[in-house]
């Protein structure tokens, strides 16, 4: 398409004059857009408030110091419960989505019907967010860590096993193929040719959503589903901001360390 | 031994790969099966182990019809057939002991296999086939940290550990350099004449195929053109199979080579 010929010999642009207006076209009506958006969020703020919120910030801010810090021997226990709640609901979740991947998966799935069942497994388990999930569990199992835990697990099948089911679907074909030649049965092929191959991917997976979770799992308290959320929501409720501040200082440190225990896992794997 | 009758596969996108191929192999002879690129030299011998259904025609393992068999019946008879391939094909993140042993997977059961639990005769027999192709010090290493020729030993070991009668070889020297890839056609050659075993070899080297195979068959446009003995490509047949070339040097060469050899 770009290649012009004119009496002037051979040129080449980029793109045909039509595309490059249908480009500019798309930019303009972007923008216009974000403008008209603007207008309105801008119609609906009490700017007042705006104005008055560096004032609040800071008010806060002064409040919060120094930290409590006689109140952290009250959040070892919280915080050991995020950390189980990261940790099992992570475990959790791997057990179901390593099947589930493999249901999903194109080249491994043993009938369309199951891999539509997968990716509903999936998809239902990503459109929700887990504190929603918590505040449905918490109504049904009551609140407590095991709310939260399978909140966490179930928010987790989804995440794992799209990214699992994906790396099933690129491994390199023909390892499968010289297993399959030896006269395997298909339980040996997956056990030989595809595990080894997507082993480090599952490895992988886990320990990233379980960094995440452990973020995660900090809020949950906030519905009732355990952990220092609950704390942290307390503390805000009766305005106690320099417990606040300490557990907000205690969650930086405890993703600090999670951040740090899986970027080692992770470069031990790879 | 094997015999292909009237052997025919069409690809769903309309392809034509073969077009009744008629084909009969006797016991321990080893074949050269030339052709152009996309002649359906890799669908030939994926047919005949089914790794790729046949459209048509018959596939016979002495006297066994192996196109009409149950899936069951044909693993079983998969282990007849050992398969050598062009990238190596290895499980790369598995040691070289446990590529050499999953030539075994058709005779073991999943949990053996799952516990890696091979029975000792089977790991004597790896050992020993190890040793012969000179590995003996890279058991416990990771496929992946092999050179190429050291892979493609690991991948005759696998496909010999089968037991098998017949060897399906697809473009075993494609990856190596020239030095390795006598080697290995060399390796192959004595280790079919030890075991007396039959091989179908896919290769693009017309030298390397007049100079280790007892017979060759051109395949062009997947029907056979050309099947007779190695000193019998002239010009006139490898233009019948790849086209119009300026071919005598080829042939010279190989004439050379063949007095180093000797």
């Amino acid at each position: 398409m770009p290649k012009i010929e004119s009496e002037k010999g051979l040129s080449w642009k980029r793109r045909t004059t039509k595309k490059q207006l249908l480009i500019w076209l798309g930019w303009l009506i972007g923008v216009s857009i974000i403008v008209f958006a603007w207008q309105l969020i801008s119609e609906k703020t009490v700017w007042f408030f705006v104005q008055d919120a560096p004032r609040q910030a800071a008010d806060i801010g002064v409040r919060m110091v120094p930290p409590k810090w006689s109140y952290t021997s009250k959040l070892i226990k919280p915080v050991w419960d995020t950390i189980n709640i990261a940790t099992i609901g992570t475990m959790i979740a791997i057990i179901i989505a390593v099947p589930v991947a493999f249901l999903a998966a194109r080249n491994t799935t043993p009938h369309k019907i199951f891999r539509v069942a997968a990716l509903f497994i999936i998809v239902s388990s990503r459109s929700v967010n887990s504190l929603i999930w918590a505040l449905m569990l918490v109504f049904i199992l009551g609140p407590g860590i095991v709310a939260g835990t399978i909140a966490i697990g179930l928010r987790s099948i989804g995440f794992c096993a799209k990214l699992l089911y994906e790396a099933i679907e690129e491994i390199d074909h023909s390892q499968v193929e010289a297993v399959e030649a030896t006269g395997a049965k298909t339980s040996q092929k997956i056990l030989f040719g595809i595990i080894p191959q997507v082993l480090p991917t599952i490895a992988g997976v886990a320990v990233y959503r379980w960094d995440i979770n452990i973020r995660e799992s900090t809020i949950l308290g906030l519905v009732g589903a355990g952990g220092i959320g609950l704390q942290l929501n307390g503390s805000i409720n009766t305005l106690a901001w320099t417990q606040v501040s300490m557990i907000l200082i205690i969650i930086f440190i405890t993703v600090l360390i999670s951040e740090w225990v899986s970027a080692k896992i992770r470069y031990a794997i790879i | 031994m094997l015999r292909l009758e009237k052997l025919t596969k069409q690809y769903k996108t309309g392809d034509q790969a073969l077009i009744d191929v008629d084909l009969e192999i006797p016991k321990s002879q080893v074949i050269a099966l030339i052709g152009p690129s996309g002649a359906g030299k890799s669908t030939l011998i994926r047919c005949i182990n089914r790794l790729v259904e046949p459209t048509s025609g018959k596939v016979y393992l002495n006297d066994l019809e192996l196109t009409s068999l149950s899936s069951r019946k044909l693993r079983k008879n998969r282990r007849r057939m050992g398969m050598i391939f062009q990238e190596y094909a290895l499980v790369e993140r598995l040691t070289v002991m446990e590529n050499v042993l999953s030539g075994r997977l058709g005779y073991v059961g999943f949990w053996r296999s799952y516990f890696r639990k091979f029975p000792q005769d089977d790991i004597k027999e790896a050992y020993r086939l190890l040793d012969r192709v000179g590995l003996m010090d890279m058991v416990d290493k990771r496929a992946d940290e092999l050179s190429g020729g050291q892979r493609q030993r690991v991948g005759i070991c696998r496909a010999l550990i089968q037991n098998p009668d017949l060897l399906l070889i697809d473009e075993p020297t494609a990856s190596l350099d020239p030095k390795t890839s006598r080697q290995i056609m060399r390796l192959i050659n004595e280790l079919c004449e030890e075991r007396e075993l039959a091989a179908i070899i896919n290769i693009h080297d017309v030298q390397l195929a007049q100079m280790f195979s007892q017979r060759v068959v051109g395949l062009e446009l997947g029907s056979v053109v050309y099947d007779g003995p190695p000193d019998g490509l002239t010009p006139d047949v490898l233009t019948k199979i790849y086209g119009e070339e300026d071919w005598s040097a080829t042939i010279e060469k190989v004439e050379d080579d063949d007095e180093e050899i000797i």
